[in-house]
């Protein structure tokens, strides 16, 4: 028996920095035998980043890591791998068309003399595993024919193939129902009686009441708390969540509203949400916050023609309008500008110019034929208002550094001249510098009459942006809430579905 | 200075054909003298058009096997119908090959448009389809010189300074493609499209439709040479252009087209054209069999394959801050 009180696995002093970004700053975190340690922290807070420092996709820039009171270097992924840290991921992957027991032992599969699969001690290791986890999948069958829990199950009997002592499950539940999570918190509790322990990261704080015995919190690339979950309330662990006062670090100018510019009534999708009201008024930002999968980027794609609803109405200007396609949606003046500016951003074998006429054409263009002294134009309105640094407006954009191409897909948008901005998630992945310069950006716009849409899952961006939020959670509306009565405890509360706080 | 030529694919082609040229000159006297030269790009004439439609195809992630096929049908349509018709005007039977060209393409944009099947899988099916039809047309029969009327077989080869018709209107052919690609809203959206689909979208570009339009572009062509094939080979029969798909894709692949959509240059496509017809009409002059032809024709298409895929790393990496880019950056680092 281990002691209780000596950890299965502690990180000391880590520290990991990313170009512009000090992803973890000096982070202890201890793990217990047979226990659930839940790590808990806002997006970006540096929770992903210790996953992959703990299972060797990265190496941390100082700290040590200690495996029963040992230190342990992780090169390589194989490393972890070898001293019994495992991971289990958000979207696990894995593989339709093969059957469950060659999805467990991909990679590592037991070997004949010859060198050659040894299916037979595949399948039996494979029914070995399953029965451990007292599941009866038989691991003959193929994935596609298992439910979404079952796959789960899979996955983490893969993981648990490679003899794992440390097993990390980075949001496991993000895509369960609760039945299927109540079906997973049934195998955590039989790894816990085996003796691992768990490293289980959830943004609902239900479930980490439920099956976790300490916590520790991140924040900003720190640890700021960590201890029993007992006897803890739920308000605390909010409050060191996102624990920093708010108000004064945004840019965000108090303007006096307009008339309502955009209204969207009884909003409703066949999955993605339902029943979405709210009312824009010229000049505003409104934030759209929510968990992830909470149907936020969704919405904001149906306004802009990616998707259509199954219902409702948007009213623009007080005329009701049907956006059928992003085309349509542009030339009503409604810009999305998406989450993943890279993938959906920019063109990059085309030139500047041209990325930044490219949603303008329609208005720039003469009966199909282009204007290139107009496109020039309007490039170079946009590249010196973001002071874009390039040699010419005629070089590829692939060509660019990553905050030059930024501002090219920013220019673009605003080309477009619209009266609706929607912005999904403006600064993810930008180092706190470049966040504000963003933040002072948005406020800039919105004082020059434009009315925003602000998806984004950061509570002190949301709160200190916007001038009201609507808070979704599993596709409905959890509340519109006025900026006055704003406070991270009651959009987390409202986000995460809690009532009881 | 070499850097920059090699960044330049077109400059690269020119410099290659000249010393092609001067190195076959050399063992066959006279090989580049402007009358020869002027023989070569007339004969590369239905190549460089054909391979301009591909192009478009290309460039917004598709292909366009069916090409070939097309010039079969439409050949033979256009063959038969001055064969039973002989006093139609000139213009009107180009028109109509114009016009058959169209419709063949705009059939494989609707597979591709509105079913969403692989383009490769769409024109597979047509590319049969067509020459089928073109058999069930003529019922195996051949259309000969003979059974043309004399402006059909004979207005492509008047000269005009120095120069058949026909190679004048492959000249108009690559005037008005490059005007299209270059000045047109459907010649941007087709470069978006196939250089990020997703952005293309996202900026209001109909990716589908204009993957249509490339493809109505790519047959019309098609049905121009089908017309220009028949007259200028004075025969139609069902398996004209057999295998000529391929030299379409090949010439685009060797102007630096890149198989992957958004890159390419209607330069790059009829240099890309000519390199392969120098080649053709070099080989037999200094007494290469035509299987060693083949076999150098296919070494220098993947020869252009490997130099694209170099070029295509080099050229443009998504380097904004988002989630997957930056993690692959770090992976790799």
């Amino acid at each position: 028996m281990p002691i209780p009180d000596m950890p299965l696995l502690e990180m000391r002093g880590i520290s990991k920095s990313f170009p512009g970004v000090k992803a973890l700053n000096d982070v202890n975190i201890a793990l217990y035998a047979g226990k659930v340690t839940a790590l808990i922290g806002e997006n970006g807070a540096g929770k992903s980043t210790l996953v992959k420092i703990l299972t060797g996709i990265y190496s941390c820039d100082e700290g040590e890591i200690h495996v029963d009171g040992a230190p342990v270097a992780f090169a390589n992924a194989q490393d972890a791998i070898d001293v019994g840290v495992t991971a289990i991921h958000q979207e696990t992957v894995l593989f339709d068309e093969l059957s469950v027991a060659e999805n467990i032992f991909i990679g590592h599969a037991p070997k004949s003399r010859l060198g050659l699969v040894n299916w037979k001690a595949v399948n039996a290791r494979a029914l070995a595993l399953l029965h451990s986890l007292e599941s009866n999948i038989d691991p003959r069958i193929r994935l596609k024919d298992l439910s979404i829990a079952q796959r789960h199950l899979v996955a983490i009997a893969r993981a648990l193939s490679v003899d794992a002592r440390i097993v990390i499950m980075d949001e496991p539940t993000a895509a369960l129902s609760r039945k299927e999570v109540d079906d997973l918190f049934q195998i955590v509790k039989r790894l816990k009686a085996q003796g691992k322990a768990i490293l289980f990261i959830s943004h609902k704080f239900d479930e980490v009441y439920e099956i976790a015995d300490h916590y520790a919190v991140f924040r900003d690339g720190k640890a700021v708390g960590s201890g029993e979950l007992a006897g803890v309330e739920q308000n605390e662990i909010v409050k060191l969540m996102v624990g920093r006062s708010v108000e004064h670090a945004f840019p965000k100018v108090d303007i006096a509203l307009g008339t309502t510019v955009f209204a969207v009534e009884n909003y409703t999708h066949p999955t993605e949400f339902r029943d979405i009201s709210f009312e824009l008024r010229k000049g505003e930002i409104f934030g759209i916050y929510g968990l992830v999968g909470a149907g936020r980027s969704e919405i904001c794609q149906s306004f802009f023609g990616i998707t259509q609803p199954s219902s409702g109405k948007l009213k623009l200007d007080g005329k009701e309008i049907t956006v059928r396609s992003p085309g349509e949606a542009i030339n009503a003046g409604i810009v999305y500008v998406p989450e993943e500016r890279g993938r959906h951003g920019a063109v990059l074998q085309l030139p500047i110019y041209q990325n930044v006429s490219l949603p303008s054409l329609a208005r720039t263009s003469r009966s199909g034929f282009l204007n290139a002294a107009e496109e020039f134009a309007l490039a170079r309105k946009y590249a010196e208002r973001f002071d874009l640094r390039a040699a010419a407006l005629s070089v590829p954009v692939g060509t660019l550094s990553g905050g030059n191409q930024q501002k090219v897909v920013i220019g673009k948008w605003l080309a477009t001249q619209p009266k609706i901005l929607i912005l999904d998630e403006p600064t993810k992945g930008i180092d706190i510098g470049s966040k504000a310069a963003v933040h002072a950006f948005i406020s800039e716009l919105a004082g020059e009459g434009l009315s925003i849409i602000m998806v984004s899952s950061e509570l002190p961006e949301i709160m200190g942006m916007s001038d009201r939020v609507l808070v979704m959670r599993e596709g409905l509306s959890a509340g519109i809430f006025e900026r006055d009565s704003l406070s991270a405890e009651t959009l987390v509360r409202a986000a995460t579905g809690n009532a009881s706080v | 200075m070499i850097k920059q030529i090699f960044r330049y694919r077109e400059i690269l082609l020119v410099i290659i054909i000249a010393i092609l040229l001067a190195v076959f000159s050399t063992r066959a006297p006279g090989f580049a003298r402007p009358g020869n030269l002027s023989n070569i790009f007339n004969d590369t004439s239905i190549l460089i058009i054909l391979a301009l439609g591909q192009m478009t195809v290309i460039l917004t992630k598709s292909i366009d096997l069916s090409v070939a096929a097309n010039v079969a049908f439409t050949g033979m349509a256009v063959g038969m119908l001055n064969a039973s018709y002989p006093d139609l005007p000139l213009a009107l039977i180009v028109l109509v090959a114009l016009a058959i060209g169209a419709i063949l393409g705009a059939l494989n944009g609707l597979f591709v448009w509105k079913l969403k099947i692989p383009s490769i899988v769409v024109t597979l099916g047509t590319l049969t389809i067509y020459r089928g039809m073109a058999f069930v047309l003529s019922g195996g029969a051949w259309v000969n010189a003979h059974q043309m009327s004399e402006p059909f077989l004979q207005t492509p080869r008047q000269l005009f300074l120095g120069l058949p018709v026909l190679g004048w209107i492959a000249i108009i052919i690559v005037a008005v493609m490059y005007l299209v690609m270059s000045r047109t809203f459907l010649g941007r959206a087709i470069y978006a499209s196939g250089g990020n689909p997703t952005a293309a979208v996202y900026a209001g570009i109909d990716v589908g439709r204009t993957r249509f339009f490339a493809f109505v572009i790519s047959g019309t062509l098609a049905g121009l040479c089908g017309y220009l094939w028949v007259s200028r080979y004075a025969v139609a029969y069902v398996d004209i252009a057999a295998g000529f798909e391929l030299d379409s894709v090949a010439a685009c692949v060797i102007g630096g087209i890149s198989t992957l959509g958004g890159i390419g240059s209607v330069a790059g496509a009829v240099l890309g054209a000519l390199f392969l017809g120098v080649i053709k009409n070099a080989l037999p002059v200094i007494n290469i069999s035509p299987f060693s032809q083949m076999a150098i024709s296919g070494g220098v298409i993947i020869a252009a394959v490997i130099f694209n895929a170099r070029q295509e790393r080099r050229r443009g990496r998504i380097i904004l801050r988002d989630r997957g880019a930056s993690e692959q950056i770090e992976v790799a680092a």
